[in-house]
């Protein structure tokens, strides 16, 4: 058997098994969720160790007809960058549920079976080489996801479920029609038929006229955009991370928001360079404005949940800054940015959740002095906040530190300015993050060590067990990144000599044309037939 | 020499605070964790000295040696002008000379913290954060590309705040540590800028490459833009205009902190920074000047604020930032050894100064104002003469320590193609203030009636492990001058031969020529030192002898006196343009105005017109038969109809 394909189903397994436990039985309940994700961590482990990295094509791929009439396959396999989501997504699946493991009692056994299905269609999404499968799984991951905020969601967790699916299923629905847009227009080139085969329309697409390329990567952008979420399309993410569960809101945080990035990467790019191109400032400009607005936006929280999934806002727009800078530097700090993210705003979401489940709030004005009373605590939230701040040494500034590179030297936007801005962003991250490190954790203790009404202890060994993997990745990141950005790296690197490919093909195209404008119209017309 | 020398260094402190932190707080024995504290850095002095004596044998060319460890940040993608930066260690003359100022002075200062932290319970993490605080700074100084220099830069950041905040307790301590993190990010945002301007132009952050590629350019604009915001950067670190304000809040942190952090060494970052860079610098004359002006101007103005503070933490807070402006005064009018060398003296006998504070504090248990102080000599006699000493040395008397570095950047601003006479005066006034809030200091403080409530407080002097280090340093602040005398006083000046080969790129490209000994340079000499001794005299005369004049003087000159005390309003002027009105926008337009009012409004209002439409059509769909088939009967006929009309 396919390992890739094993690696994708196998939550299906403790899906299945949960069926045979009694509801009332917790404790294996959870064991059971737990093991199964630790056991697909293993596995995935085997991908990591079985990758060739010299090699920029996809691995372990397998393909399998399905509706044979329209060309779909079943059809997966990784490349570098897909790689690495997948084993974030491995490795923080199993940490969000033993780092919540006494949060949830409310229907326990369906929600375990909603966090492995949710796994399925997250790995499922990272590892389709076909664009219908890619659909199937990004909206099949929808639903868990609509379910987990919908039912083990705080007060107002309907508003916000509804909010996320309608933001979601409004740009997947235009994502739809550009998949089969794109199929049918492959049928219409001489000699082809109808495909969602993406590596067939890797070459087929990008020779697309303008307009059409236009159309389809803003639908397909669009999507993606909401996903991330970039600005101003971002206001469903506040809601639902608040909203959400901790394991919930770990999870969306840390692994969905990367599919709108890893989108853009891996369909917006290649299939649609020229479309890019003309886009690239529309998206650089919302890119910059989601840094600096995000930031803004988080610091005057008061909720330290809000504050988080708006801190999520401005990190993400340095995703979307270095992907289209379409530099080698910035489509790696990009990849290793969404890494990072995931790591660093997952570890956040623990802490909140860790601390809601002492406290019963998440106000700042009800904290203070916390560190005197959760000394290790302490010590975990300063490491995840300086990793967030993008303190070198840690993640997050190997990435911050390449896309602000990536864009500043960047002939596609054309300007320093981007890079400039984005980069204020670094000062405002520590404002935000240290003003509510010292309102949560600093200061004089509140009178008898209450807060919310409660008495808070410091981390259980189970806690810190969850967190420390996290840790670990963190420096690892920060201090020896190669072993993480070598795996990428001929990713970028194809994706951007293709870019680079098209331009100077335009160049030259231009070049040539420009005395004689009727060709241009013919060589269209040709091209359309 | 031994290849992995630089390694060695940078190791022990980092082992130390890994230990410490793993396993400090199991530690319930003070003596073990302050013998680990400060062994890792003794052993990181001892070994950067064997190194430094070897270097004296080797021929000066062959002095400079790189260790590269291994590839930090890359983009791994083998394309010829891709990202690569490695974790590599560079000894020179300029860095040999910085890590035994950091591990010297440091180690120094972790011994005397024994005493100081004594009985705190955080006493373990206090030096699991000095060790860290050590390894960052070492990474600073030797980083051989300005990445590594940045992760260094940003590192003693770190630690600067969690030393400031280190009693989290209080409220204060927070706002400060935040401050001061705040500030510093807003300098490195401009040094991160600086850095990108660099590798595009240059297609590296290596120093040897860099440097090699600039040495044969000539000026030009780009040069001047890189130049100016690597400044904003140390701006930042080493508290200059306009970025200094979070200086004198760090005062927050224990004294040790205050004496390592924030006068011997962090401070002094960007002073180093731009002496390694003297060759970019060399290539922007225009923002030589720049440097040249904001440290004549921030070596006056924070002079004159430490006329009238009452807290003697920050009275010497000040005259840090005010010390700092003549280092970067040396560096704008490119007399970059007379900027280092003064950045030596000063580590010795600022140390002293806040080591001798904090005795002071320390034996008055935890009094920081010197209007409740008086006559302490009699109580602390060993604090008071290494005191006197270092006040001395600062004032720039002959022949201690400060005299020789502050009068060598007072003659290069005299007399330097890039100095100017007005810089001059700017740097003498400077001294003259410098002088005489340090005596009023020192007569506020030791000598005088006895201020304080004898019920309450019983000053006693501090432990030798306290004592000790202040001697040790009130004996580098005396002769701690003598590597640097000029050869108008029959010296060698040995610091700047050692350091010649790493400034001669800059110096060549600036064509700066040597000067013979001119009458003009004992006529300063003299005038600075008269100007010296004039202020000292004042100020004993004023405290001592006639302590009326002050109270006179204060309300004859209310206002100025006020403006002085209240640090000319700059902290209340930020927050008023900067902090209040960000704050504001985020909260009021951005928040509840651009996200809930005007995004979600739009989404919800859409929703509500989707529902609105919804319940509209609904009506349509009334389940009685007979609608049904009348509409049927009726949709039937107008297609006839059209049929039929076509």
């Amino acid at each position: 058997m396919n390992i890739l394909t094993l690696t994708i189903f196998l939550p299906l397994v403790g899906v299945a098994a949960l069926f045979l436990f009694n509801k009332e039985n917790a404790g294996a309940i959870k064991l059971a969720g737990f093991v199964t994700t630790l056991v697909v961590f293993v596995v995935s482990l085997y991908l990591y160790f079985q990758f060739d990295s010299t090699h920029a094509g996809f691995q372990f791929q397998q393909k399998a007809v399905w509706i044979a009439g329209l060309n779909i396959s079943y059809f997966v396999g990784i490349d570098g960058m897909s790689l690495l989501l997948i084993l974030l997504t491995t490795f923080l699946t199993p940490l969000a549920l033993l780092g919540t493991w006494n949060s949830i009692s409310h229907r326990l056994k369906e929600y375990t079976m909603m966090i492995l299905l949710l796994e399925v269609g997250m790995i499922g999404v990272f590892a389709a080489l076909d664009l219908f499968l890619f659909y199937i799984f990004w909206e099949a991951m929808l639903i868990p996801m609509y379910f987990i905020i919908g039912i083990w969601g705080g007060q107002e967790r309907i508003y916000a479920a509804v909010k996320f699916f309608l933001f979601t299923l409004f740009g997947s629905l235009l994502m739809l029609v550009a998949i089969l847009a794109l199929g049918y227009y492959a049928s219409t080139l001489p000699g082809g038929q109808f495909t969602t085969n993406l590596l067939d329309l890797y070459s087929i697409a990008p020779r697309m006229a303008l307009t059409l390329q236009s159309w389809m990567f803003l639908a397909f952008a669009l999507s993606f955009a909401i996903k991330v979420p970039l600005f101003p399309l971002h206001t469903w993410l506040p809601d639902a991370h608040v909203q959400a569960p901790t394991a919930g809101s770990v999870i969306l945080a840390g692994v969905l928001l990367k599919m709108g990035t890893y989108g853009l990467i891996r369909f917006c790019l290649p299939l649609f360079p020229e479309a890019a191109f003309r886009f690239t400032p529309l998206l650089g400009v919302l890119a910059v404005i989601g840094i600096i607005y995000g930031a803004l936006v988080a610091m005057v929280q008061t909720d330290i949940k809000k504050l988080v999934a708006y801190s999520s806002v401005s990190h993400l727009g340095f995703v979307v800054l270095g992907t289209f800078a379409m530099t080698e530097e910035g489509i790696q700090g990009a990849i290793i940015q969404m890494i990072n993210h995931g790591l660093s705003t997952g570890a956040l979401f623990l802490i909140v959740g860790m601390i809601y489940d002492r406290a019963h709030t998440r106000a700042i004005s009800d904290f203070g002095g916390v560190a005197k009373i959760m000394p290790v605590f302490a010590a975990f939230f300063m490491i995840f906040t300086f990793s967030s701040i993008g303190l070198p040494g840690l993640n997050g500034f190997v990435g911050e530190f390449l896309v602000l590179l990536g864009s500043f030297k960047s002939t596609f936007l054309g300007t320093y300015a981007y890079s400039a801005f984005a980069a204020s962003g670094v000062i405002l991250a520590a404002v935000y993050m240290l003003w509510m490190y010292q309102r949560v954790m600093l200061g004089p203790v509140r009178e008898g060590g209450m807060y919310g009404g409660h008495k808070l202890f410091d981390l259980t060994k189970r806690e810190i067990a969850a967190l420390v993997p996290i840790v670990i990745f963190i420096v690892w990141i920060g201090v020896y990144p190669g072993t993480f950005l070598n795996k990428s790296a001929p990713v970028a690197k194809k994706v951007v000599q293709e870019l680079e490919l098209v331009r100077q093909g335009n160049q030259v195209r231009t070049a040539q044309l420009r005395p004689q404008p009727a060709a241009t119209l013919k060589s269209d017309i040709s091209k359309n037939k | 020499m031994v290849a992995y020398t630089p390694l060695i260094i940078v190791l022990f402190p980092l082992l130390g605070f890994l230990f410490l932190g793993l396993i400090g707080s199991r530690i319930k024995n003070e003596k073990l964790i302050g013998l680990i504290g400060s062994g890792t850095v003794g052993l990181s002095f001892l070994v950067a000295l064997g190194l430094f004596f070897q270097m004296t044998g080797l021929h000066p060319e062959e002095r400079k040696h790189v260790v590269e460890l291994f590839t930090w940040i890359s983009a791994f993608t083998g394309t010829a002008s891709s990202f690569s930066v490695s974790v590599a260690y560079q000894i020179d003359q300029l860095s040999i000379l910085m890590t035994l100022i950091v591990t010297g002075v440091g180690f120094l200062i972790h011994v005397y913290s024994i005493g100081y932290m004594h009985g705190d319970p955080g006493f373990w993490r206090f030096f699991t954060y000095m060790n860290l605080f050590i390894f960052a700074m070492l990474n600073l100084v030797l980083a051989d590309n300005f990445l590594l220099m940045f992760l260094g830069w940003e590192g003693v950041g770190l630690c600067s705040y969690l030393l400031i905040g280190f009693w989290y307790e209080k409220k204060f301590t927070g706002d400060a540590a935040k401050k001061a993190f705040i500030v510093n990010r807003v300098g490195d945002f401009g040094f991160l800028l600086g850095m990108f301007l660099i590798f595009v132009n240059f297609q590296s952050l290596n120093f040897d490459a860099v440097f090699g590629r600039a040495a044969v350019l000539n000026p030009n604009s780009t040069m001047v833009w890189i130049t100016l915001l690597l400044f904003i950067g140390a701006t930042g670190k080493s508290a200059q205009i306009p970025l200094y304000v979070w200086l004198p809040d760090a005062m927050a942190g224990p004294t040790p902190v205050s004496a390592l952090i924030h006068a011997a060494t962090m401070v002094t970052a960007g002073v180093y920074m731009v002496a390694r860079c003297s060759i970019l610098f060399a290539l922007a004359p225009a923002t030589l000047e720049v440097v040249a002006i904001i440290g004549a101007l921030t070596a006056i103005f924070a002079a004159s604020i430490g006329l009238v503070q009452n807290d003697i933490k920050k009275v010497l807070a000040y005259s840090t930032i005010s010390q700092l402006g003549y280092m970067f005064l040396a560096m704008g009018v490119a007399a970059f050894t007379a900027g280092i060398f003064h950045l030596m003296t000063h580590a010795f006998f600022k140390a002293l100064l806040f080591l001798g504070s904090g005795a002071v504090i320390h034996g008055m248990h935890d009094e920081q104002d010197i209007q409740k102080m008086g006559g302490l000599k009699k109580y602390l006699p060993t604090t008071y003469r290494t005191f006197v000493i270092g006040a001395i040395a600062i004032a720039g008397i002959p022949p201690f320590a400060g005299f020789f570095s502050k009068d060598e950047i007072l003659w290069k601003t005299f007399s330097g193609e890039y100095g100017s006479v007005l810089l001059w005066v700017v740097g003498a006034l400077g001294a003259g203030l410098t002088a005489f809030y340090m005596f009023r200091l020192v007569s506020l403080t030791f000598e005088g009636d006895e201020r304080f409530d004898h019920h309450h407080v019983h000053p006693h002097e501090a432990p030798k492990t306290m004592t000790v280090p202040l001697q040790v340093l009130a004996f580098l602040s005396i002769v701690g001058g003598f590597v640097g005398i000029p050869a108008s006083l029959f010296g060698g000046n040995t610091i700047e031969h050692w350091l010649e080969p790493v400034f001669a790129p800059a110096n060549d490209k600036l064509r700066l020529t040597s000067h013979s000994v001119e009458w003009t340079e004992y006529l300063l000499m003299f005038i600075s030192v008269g100007i010296a001794v004039a202020a000292i005299y004042a100020a004993r005369t004023v405290y001592l002898k006639r302590a009326e004049l002050a109270e006179r003087w204060k309300n004859k000159y209310a206002s100025l006196y006020k403006v002085l005390l209240n640090k000319y309003f700059v902290d209340e002027v930020y927050d008023k343009t900067i902090v209040n009105p960000t704050v504001k926008i985020s909260e009021g337009f951005l928040w509840k105005g651009v996200d809930v009012s005007v995004i979600d409004g739009a989404v919800n209002g859409s929703a509500k017109l989707v529902a609105l439409a919804a319940q509209g059509i609904r009506r349509i769909q009334t389940g009685v038969m007979q609608q049904y088939a009348t509409v049927f009967v009726g949709g039937i006929v107008l297609i006839m109809i059209w049929l039929i009309l076509k």
